[in-house]
């Protein structure tokens, strides 16, 4: 009882401050390194924390047809869904602020409720282009949950067990070691599959469908502004963070704490720093180098390849894993 | 001409009232230019479309009207930003023609160097903004990147980057001076190592493929019936190039094939992927054209008269009307120029800009095709409202149906007040 009440007290609002902060740092990265990429100067990495301040210093402004009070709290169930999320992923060695309490299910539920908000959002600022954002965006959730479910099922079942789908037992298992040779392969494909997912949840190019500028002239997005727009920007960054720290948590469980051979305050210090930059890479590789390469793709483009090949891929790394188990 | 190719005005948009309605402008991210295209749709799917435009007109023809052929030089070059020369080119041939002055033969020569240059500026310029469209933020800084080379030889030669103002009514204003060669030179070099480059970025780069191929369908006969001109009708199959078909100026000295899909690819899809293919390869081929007028260029005078309150006094006595068509890079430039004797303005100066012609073809393309595509479609024509709207009138909303008659008493009261005033 007094572990629970002291992580809420505690550690609820530390992390919460934590995954702002990062989240909004690892987008200017993002934007730094995307730009040097275009022989570009870029702006510098504190930006998103200059686009924020300045627009929570916007006024609110909200459409003439728009159902206010859903679009008001769209943002809101945004940003506490994606805080949420983060609070179930173990972060270096320390284990989840609410452990025991949600598991992997709830972490893709909760990961799932900040697109839906946004295309609610855009649907009830009764704008055109954001309703055709929405409906992208709705789409592309459809065909990319398919192949994320069989991922998570996939994963729970090389961990076995009655905790089989607490992310902190899966940290702990490193599914690498549980699986064979033909297991890995298994695994590299669903690394692969998610690897794929991970930008079209976070609604980047190339699968920025929903919010394209030139088509649907910021889709979902379009008619947000002020503190609104800020609360959607925060959750954006957090966003990121938390699936790509799903993604270590899952397939890059390693540590550094045990390879120093230190314990206590400094291996937790260790490994959160480790943590930070497995993050950072990871996210460079997903997110920045993807969406400099490619061109946006169209819908039908992305429903094909989403519930054809990528689903079909995650089912032959399900199929394979448990071959090899 | 059949029914589906008729405007469509918006009570008809509203017949179809299962449908949905897009505006797409006259501001708009897709767009670099004011131009309203309401769509009704279906899904992701077109159903319709009504093209209006005029947002920017400027009554050019009308301010050129109270200027001397050499004072209209200037304003002309002004029309569009990209194709700066070839305004000024076509504007000095028309002038040329209907004056009957004699253009050195180096003249010639610095004149389609420069504009061959500006080709490959424009279509550099082009593929950015396309690529933009569809989402490539990296190739579109990468080409406008390499398309810097070109605008700083540009500037070397001209002193400008973007409007260069090297014509005059009987030749050029700046001589090519070994120097300058030297610069344009290094430039070539430049293009001819990183063309092949481009090339393979543009054209064989998968997503560029998925999201141009197929889509945008003009077909070669429809291409022909609304009168689309330049790379839009290449595009379709179409074999017009005005470099080939009206040479003009150097153009005639030079050997020059229209750059169409089935030259490229042996086979005419007619869509977005095969005009940005024939643009891509007549970057190629203007630097082939370069490099020919340069080892060509003969020696000589730059002029028919380079002293501006000379050459002034000297028109002044000319007349006659002419009229000149060029290939711009969009398409063909029309220019009708007439001037009366011993008067120093000029009596009529009409323009027929590339995207006027092309604005048309539009529609077919829109048809059946997702919203997604709306971008890259509009940008296949390489639209340039600023050339376009200098010939629309726009008064509001209100239309107005002239009978003959009243038309006729219009212009007379327009020549009295012209004449008074």
């Amino acid at each position: 009882m007094d572990n629970i009440l002291l992580n809420l007290l505690i550690g609820v609002p530390l992390i919460t401050i934590a995954f702002i902060f990062l989240g909004l740092l690892y987008h200017g990265i993002d934007r730094k390194i995307s730009a040097r990429m275009q022989w570009r100067e870029g702006p510098p990495i504190v930006q998103p924390f200059y686009d924020v301040r300045k627009l929570l210093t916007k006024k609110n402004l909200v459409p003439e047809n728009a159902v206010t009070w859903i679009f008001n709290s769209a943002p809101i169930i945004a940003i506490v869904a994606s805080i949420l999320a983060v609070l179930y992923i173990p972060i270096g060695s320390m284990n989840p602020v609410l452990e025991g309490y949600g598991d992997l299910i709830i972490v893709v539920y909760l990961l799932a409720a900040p697109p839906l908000a946004m295309a609610i959002g855009g649907f009830a600022s009764g704008a055109p282009f954001a309703s055709l954002g929405s409906q992208r965006e709705i789409t592309v959730m459809m065909s990319y949950e398919l192949p994320l479910a069989i991922v998570v099922a996939t994963v729970a079942y090389i961990v076995g067990g009655e905790t089989a789908f607490s992310l902190a037992t899966i940290a702990d298992a490193n599914i690498w070691s549980l699986v064979g040779p033909i297991g890995i392969v298994g695994l590299i494909l669903l690394l692969a599959v998610m690897i794929v997912v991970s930008p079209a949840k976070l609604a980047k190019v190339p699968f920025d469908i929903s919010k394209a500028k030139t088509e649907v002239s910021g889709g979902t997005l379009s008619e947000y502004s002020g503190r609104n727009l800020a609360l959607f920007y925060i959750a954006d960054g957090v966003k990121t963070v938390a699936i790509i720290a799903l993604l270590v948590a899952i397939f890059f469980p390693w540590n550094l704490s045990p390879i120093l051979g230190v314990t206590g305050a400094i291996a937790i210090a260790v490994d959160f720093v480790f943590f930070l930059i497995k993050v950072l890479i990871l996210m460079a590789i997903i997110v920045t180098f993807v969406r400099t390469a490619f061109a946006r793709i169209k819908i039908d483009q992305f429903s094909r390849n989403f519930i054809g090949l990528v689903s079909t891929l995650a089912l032959l790394g399900l199929i394979l894993v448990m071959v090899g188990a | 001409m059949n029914e589906d190719r008729e405007g469509l005005d918006q009570a008809r948009l509203e017949k179809g009232k299962e449908s949905y309605t897009i505006p797409v402008g006259p501001i708009n991210v897709a767009l670099k230019e004011p131009l309203r295209i309401l769509f009704s749709e279906d899904g992701e799917q077109v159903r319709d479309v009504d093209i209006k435009a005029g947002y920017t007109h400027t009554g050019v023809e009308n301010i050129a009207n109270r200027r001397n052929p050499i004072q209209a030089l200037p304003l002309v070059q002004r029309i569009c930003g990209i194709c700066s020369q070839v305004h000024g080119f076509t504007y000095t041939r028309s002038a040329e023609s209907a004056l009957d002055i004699e253009v050195p033969e180096r003249a010639q020569y610095i004149r389609v160097i420069m504009q061959e240059l500006e080709r490959i500026h424009s279509h550099l310029l082009w593929a950015g903004s396309a690529a933009n469209q569809i989402g490539f933020e990296t190739l579109f800084y990468y080409i406008w990147k390499e398309r810097e080379n070109v605008m700083d030889a540009l500037e070397y030669v001209s002193g400008n980057r973007v409007n260069y103002e090297m014509n005059l009514v009987g030749g050029v204003r700046r001589d090519l001076t070994p120097e300058r060669l030297e610069k344009l030179e290094e430039a070539l070099k430049f293009y001819e190592k990183i063309y092949q480059e481009v090339e393979d970025t543009i054209l064989r780069d998968r997503t560029v493929k998925m999201r141009t191929r197929n889509i945008g369908i003009l077909e070669k006969q429809e291409a022909i019936e609304l009168g689309t001109v330049g790379p839009t009708a290449r595009g379709s199959g179409v074999k017009i190039d005005n470099r080939s078909d009206r040479p003009g100026s150097a153009y005639a000295d030079l050997n020059i094939k229209p750059m169409t899909p089935d030259r490229i690819f042996g086979e005419t899809h007619c869509d977005v992927y095969d005009r940005l293919a024939v643009r891509v390869k007549e970057i190629e081929q203007s630097i082939d054209l370069v490099r020919e007028c340069m080892a060509r260029l003969p020696e000589g005078d730059i002029a028919h008269e380079e002293n501006l309150v000379k050459l002034l006094k000297d028109l002044r006595t000319r007349s006659g009307r002419g009229v000149a068509r060029t290939e711009a890079p969009r398409g063909e430039l029309f220019y009708y120029f007439h001037k009366k004797a011993d008067q120093e303005k000029i009596q009529t100066l009409k323009v027929r800009t590339p995207t006027y012609g092309n604005i048309m073809s539009l529609r077919p393309m829109f048809l059946k095709q997702q919203i997604a595509d709306i971008p890259i479609i509009a940008a296949s024509i390489d639209p340039c409202m600023s050339c376009m709207d200098r010939v629309v009138t726009v008064k509001g909303d209100t239309t107005k149906t002239y009978t003959k008659d009243e038309l006729v008493e219009l212009s007379k009261k327009k020549t009295r007040r012209m004449k008074n005033g």
